[in-house]
């Protein structure tokens, strides 16, 4: 297990290519001003609820940028939770449908306005549903990396959710699921500890030493992280998820992240000083090892922060769905 | 005849084999046992779940996510509950997605009184599941409706859920099971595991035929004139030999199988209530907000002008479980005399 360290630590010259370097900080960016506008627009009442993951982006957006893109069970799934908007972007999506799903707009690609922000849907690149409920995701997760390991091929299941939720059973379940002998599967069993579950502190609720201890029990290999750390984040993903691939087997990671805004709207969702900022202490690395300077770090910040803002404005602008529309897909239709 | 669990058995050989599904699991589903029931033996999709209902609801989800084509066994409804969430995301992910994402699953579980199975193994499930919406939910009474019904749920695209009456598991049907053999120990010899050692056994099935009894169709079981009675499950044989015994005494009673509960056949019971104007509607779900009183509620806003009578329902007791003393069990559910009482009753009821 590795030592969860801050990046300001590490000395070391970043391993990754300069250009894989520039396209996390992208995203990291576009993912933060993104969680901030989302932020902006539940404060002015464009909303009624916010709930997300600025904090999480040094590991959302390498879990993303990792996963194999596609629909079908030759591709990954990805069973998520609603702090991944990082995740999201990542895989392509453009910001501005998570904005239409914090305006609940008749265009929001997720849910047509039905859910809330952060609760995901993307069949096309196999994300599926979010929920509300914590951790159900991880009782549903075995389902898919069964037909993939019955399938073959390398496409593999990964589920994340939070520390919190670890206390349900569901997570109990998946650690079973995923390891039975007779039937290990293709699983990446991911956990993001912010060491909060709302406002209830990990140290009150957390017997084990370190979440992925759970995993010894099952046999399951398991690693904490940094997950603060993007260049940690993306080697120890890639290495995690070529075993699973390769061995058809689960892994168990935990991530250890922060929650820069609080759990939601619910508590106020304002900047919590004390946090470490992966983007922060990232561009201070980047800046350091000159790949790229603060001018241009700040330009992309601007600009990003600009292209929210005219995006939000789009979505404001835009129709609630029609109320007739509440009968519409309850089933679906033969295909 | 094929009795219910031989049926159902029989509809999920041709669904593994033409209709493509892909995992029939849950505790205990796979060999040796094949289903407390009997109901899953000698299949070649089936395998023992982990004692988990949570997982098991979850994982048939995710195989339906992942293209595979899951029927999911919990072993006795009382057992379900648990996973009442896990039920409700099931019926509401395609429309949460705004039609992105279907599953197309089935779970198959016992319902109801019947076997003497004290607080535990007793429940019914009918109210409950009714009350959650994006599933098409099911309950059979013979056993060709029971094959039927399970090829229909076998070629959905969305969640059933498939509520087998236990007390009529062991009954043997009127109706022949389309390519099921004439002998009834032939059919037994052909696909019924044997008893002890199982491990050299295979079945050999029939050359069953594709017989779908449409989701939402109910079946009129007897025409009358003077009164109509829904029922569905376990208490609709009670109700037909109810009607059998009234026809003695001169009395028309109507009597509709509603087997679909959701979606459900408004327009037999419709028709039905305005030729006869009285209805009686029998379940065994406690009485307390049971899906019999939605039927009643609906049957008092739209025929109110064709009643010649009160609507009435025959329910279970509002109590905690089912004892397992015999006098207990017969206390707390409808039971033949009840059902007979309460339609003579009715049709002598003037106004």
């Amino acid at each position: 297990m590795s030592r969860p360290r801050l990046i300001k630590e590490s000395s070391a010259p970043l391993p990754l290519d300069r250009e894989l370097l520039v396209r996390i900080h992208d995203l990291m960016v576009k993912t933060r001003t993104l969680e901030e506008r989302l932020i902006q627009m539940y404060k002015q009442g464009h909303g009624y609820f916010w709930i997300g993951g600025p904090g999480e982006e040094a590991f959302n957006v390498p879990l993303g940028l990792l996963m194999k893109k596609g629909q079908g069970p030759e591709y990954d799934y990805l069973h998520a939770h609603y702090r991944q908007s990082g995740t999201l972007l990542a895989l392509g999506e453009e910001p501005i449908g998570a904005l239409r799903q914090m305006k609940n707009t008749a265009t929001d690609p997720y849910s047509g306005g039905r859910n809330f922000a952060g609760h995901f849907s993307l069949r096309k690149y196999n994300v599926a549903p979010v929920s509300s409920p914590i951790e159900v995701q991880y009782a549903i997760a075995p389902g898919t990396a069964m037909v993939q390991k019955r399938l073959g091929g390398d496409g593999i299941t990964i589920v994340t959710g939070g520390d919190a939720g670890t206390a349900e059973g569901d997570f109990a379940s998946c650690l079973v699921w995923s390891s039975r002998p007779a039937n290990p599967l293709p699983i990446l069993i991911i956990v993001t500890n912010n060491k909060w579950g709302i406002s209830t502190s990990g140290d009150g609720q957390h017997g084990e030493t370190r979440v992925s201890d759970r995993g010894k029990a099952f046999n399951i290999q398991s690693k904490t992280i940094n997950g603060n750390d993007p260049v940690e984040a993306y080697q120890e993903l890639k290495a995690a998820m070529e075993y699973v691939r390769k061995e058809r087997k689960p892994f168990l990671l935990e991530a250890m992240v922060s929650r820069l805004y609080g759990h939601s709207s619910a508590s106020g969702a304002n900047y919590v000083a004390d946090e470490v900022d992966c983007l922060k202490t990232f561009e201070a690395r980047l800046e350091q090892e000159g790949v790229l300077t603060r001018q241009q770090m700040d330009d992309l910040r601007n600009r990003y922060t600009e292209e929210m803002a005219a995006a939000a404005r789009t979505a404001r602008d835009e129709p609630l769905p029609a109320p007739e529309t509440i009968w519409k897909h309850i089933f679906a239709e033969d295909k | 005849m094929a009795n219910m669990a031989q049926a159902i058995r029989m509809a999920l050989h041709y669904a593994e084999e033409k209709l493509g599904v892909t995992d029939i699991f849950g505790e205990d589903v796979g060999a040796p046992l094949g289903g407390v029931f009997t109901c899953t033996q000698g299949l070649k999709t089936t395998w023992n779940s982990p004692l988990d209902e949570r997982g098991i609801i979850g994982a048939a989800m995710g195989i339906a996510m992942g293209g595979g084509r899951p029927v999911a066994e919990i072993q006795f409804c009382d057992y379900v509950y648990n996973t009442i969430d896990l039920l409700k995301l099931a019926g509401n992910t395609c429309w949460s997605s705004n039609g992105d994402w279907n599953l197309p699953m089935v779970v198959r579980t016992p319902v109801g009184s019947g076997i003497r199975g004290s607080i535990y193994h007793s429940h019914s499930f009918d109210a409950t599941m009714t009350h959650i919406p994006g599933w098409k939910v099911v309950m059979p009474s013979t056993p060709l409706d029971a094959y039927g019904l399970l090829i229909s749920a076998c070629k959905e695209q969305n969640p059933v859920m498939f509520l087998e009456p236990k007390a009529l598991l062991r009954v043997k049907g009127e109706e022949r099971i389309p390519g099921e053999p004439d002998d009834d120990r032939a059919l037994s010899k052909l696909i019924d595991a044997p008893l002890g050692d199982r491990s050299q056994w295979v079945p050999q099935w029939p050359q069953l035929e594709e017989y779908a009894v449409p989701i939402g169709k109910g079946k009129l079981v007897r025409e009358g004139t003077q009164v109509t009675v829904v029922s569905y499950g376990r208490t609709l044989p009670l109700c037909a030999r109810a009607a059998a015994t009234l026809a003695d005494e001169g009395l028309s009673v109507e009597v509709i199988d509603l087997r679909s509960l959701w979606p459900y056949d408004w327009e037999m019971i419709k028709s039905s209530v305005q030729k006869t104007g009285r209805v009686l509607f029998v379940n065994e779900d406690t009485e307390v907000t049971n899906f019999g009183e939605h039927l009643m509620r609906r049957t008092v806003e739209e025929l109110f002008y064709s009643l010649l009578a009160a609507p009435r329902l025959v329910a279970g007791k509002f109590v905690p479980g089912i004892g397992l003393a015999d006098t207990l069990e017969m206390a707390s559910v409808p039971q033949q005399n009840d059902i007979t009482t309460a339609l003579r009753t009715l049709a002598n009821e003037q106004p």
